[in-house]
């Protein structure tokens, strides 16, 4: 079954502005990790965004879980992850991953149920009654993290989450969400500018290029699953990287040196 | 994950006090100050052989404030009255127009800037003017211009404070279908908080500011600001600064005790501890 199906979108800001994305297709099915990547003014935010119906396209289709993606943000069916935790201070970390089930009208005995079993999930397990500013950055991305899928929604929606994170960090929650993904079972779409971030953890690497926004490749990973990290030891995860890398450069001479420094800075 | 999780020991939530206030320790660099500086004026004013009316010995003023307890306690307690009601109805007022505002945006871009002018504006030099609305006499001339002294800093903060969420906070909330009352009630309103507590802090000060120099222009012959200005008049400065003392004490009340409202309706913050 198919997710997230987008059909000829296109997005231009302001009147007669730029065109931020242009002719963009995709499908992604169901259990696929799928990351976006690509220099920064590519769209891939915005994309992410139209998916999640917190942008509207100016033209062309957006199909989420078989209904329009204002409907599937309605129906609250996906959870979004930013690159900032987004974690509201006046809350414990427990009422922060509760938040999503205070607004469907759960009643207290199933929150807390659940935000237990999520602190599980997202090993924190103890911190419920801290507050967000006790905890380290990693930690308080796990925190949002548990609140994305507190309410089980098929999809997850990604903006490099972890893009502020230190590389060990960044390493160990890979890790961890590969394991969560495996354990949900949900669809993912991830953006990031890391190359090697995008291989390690994806089952598709979409690969996008600016002026305008648009998708130039589509790189298949076939590294083996469950992956772990020896996984980033293997030949085929270089071999992979190196591809996506001259697919990013490929994609448009115009992408100037910085813009590649960026893109690149995960390896 | 491999190594476990760290974070900051949580501070140990503990009685009323720890939880408001600091531990006696932090206080006593303070009152060593204080007292320093109430002794170098007791001391200095004698040995510099000070004029009474410059300014009278504290123990002079102290002593009179004690004979004259009772009266100049319902004197304070009258002008108290007026300056928590003026505090009341503008800090009312501030947050009800400040909530309007940011609800409709395009109404504050037109109203806004008046609102920034009149906070530049001397409102005290009305005092003589509301007198003339709501009467002389009148203990409601008087709330009239505290309350419109406190009404444009609580309501510039307050606007403040409703629109400065971040706009991942407004996306977060949209991706769960929240309408604009929700957004308000979980996110703009707990992210105004602070804001609101530093504008009704300083609109306590405003207050009493207001109610006393309202006072001063005339007034009701029982308040605090008619009593000062009397006594001095008549050289009597030791009752005077007594009433001076009295509204000083008063002032520094009112404005602890919205400082306290404050950490206790703040706790999730860390200077509500560390401080």
């Amino acid at each position: 079954m198919t997710v997230v199906s987008l059909e000829k979108v296109d997005k231009t800001f302001g009147k007669g502005g730029v065109t931020a994305l242009q002719g963009i297709d995709l499908d992604i099915g169901e259990r696929e990790f799928v990351s976006l990547i690509g220099p920064s003014g590519c769209g891939k935010s915005t994309l992410l965004r139209i998916v999640g119906d917190l942008i509207q396209p100016t033209s062309g289709e957006v199909v989420v879980n078989g209904k329009s993606a204002r409907r599937a943000r309605e129906d609250r069916d996906y959870g979004i992850v930013f690159q900032d935790a987004v974690l509201f201070d006046w809350r414990t970390v427990a009422k922060n991953i509760a938040l999503p089930l205070e607004m469907l009208g759960w009643d207290r005995n199933r929150r807390q149920e659940r935000v237990k079993e999520m602190l599980r999930l997202v090993e924190l397990d103890g911190f419920g009654s801290h507050h967000p500013w006790q905890l380290s950055g990693g930690m308080q991305q796990r925190v949002s993290i548990a609140r994305a899928l507190s309410f089980d929604p098929p999809l997850l929606l990604m903006d490099e989450p972890f893009g502020a994170l230190d590389e060990m960090t960044r390493e160990r929650l890979n890790l961890e969400l590969l394991r969560i993904w495996d354990a949900l079972g949900s669809t993912i779409v991830f953006v990031t500018h890391s190359i090697s971030e995008a291989v390690f953890l994806s089952t598709r690497v979409v690969v996008m290029s600016p002026r305008p926004g648009r998708i130039t490749d589509v790189v298949e990973i076939d590294l083996p699953q469950p992956r772990s990290a020896e996984t980033r030891e293997q030949p085929r995860f270089f071999e992979l990287v190196a591809d996506v890398r001259h697919k990013l450069r490929g994609s448009d001479e115009l992408v100037s040196e910085a813009e590649l420094i960026v893109a690149e800075e995960g390896l | 994950m491999t190594a476990g999780p760290t974070a900051v020991q949580p501070v140990p939530r503990g009685v009323f006090a720890r939880r408001v206030g600091r531990g006696v320790r932090d206080w006593i660099p303070a009152a060593v100050v204080f007292l320093l500086g109430l002794a170098a004026w007791e001391f200095g004013v004698k040995a510099l052989d000070v004029e009474n009316f410059l300014l009278p010995p504290l123990s002079d003023i102290l002593e009179t404030l004690w004979d004259d307890r009772s009266g100049l306690i319902e004197a304070a307690w009258f002008t108290f009255k007026e300056a928590l009601g003026g505090f009341l109805v503008g800090s009312s007022a501030g947050i009800a127009v400040a909530l309007v505002l940011a609800r409709w945006r395009p109404l504050a871009s037109a109203v806004l800037p008046y609102a920034i002018a009149a906070n530049a504006i001397p409102i005290i030099a009305f005092a003589p003017i509301t007198n003339n609305w709501f009467g002389l006499l009148s203990p409601w001339s008087k709330i009239a211009i505290a309350a419109i002294i406190c009404f444009f800093p609580v309501l510039v903060n307050t606007l403040k404070g409703l629109t400065s969420v971040r706009p991942s906070s407004i996306e977060l909330m949209r991706s769960y279908a929240a309408g604009e009352v929700e957004i308000f009630r979980r996110v703009r309103i707990p992210t105004a908080l602070p804001f609101v507590f530093s504008a009704l802090k300083v609109a306590t000060v405003l207050a009493m500011i207001g109610a006393i120099v309202g006072d001063y222009f005339g007034g009701s012959q029982d308040s605090l600001g008619i009593v000062i200005r009397r006594d001095a008049g008549i050289f009597a400065f030791d009752h005077a600064w007594a009433g001076i003392v009295i509204a000083s004490l008063l002032g520094i009340m009112f404005y602890a005790a919205v400082a306290t409202l404050e950490r206790l309706a703040m706790r999730w913050q860390p200077s509500a501890r560390i401080e």
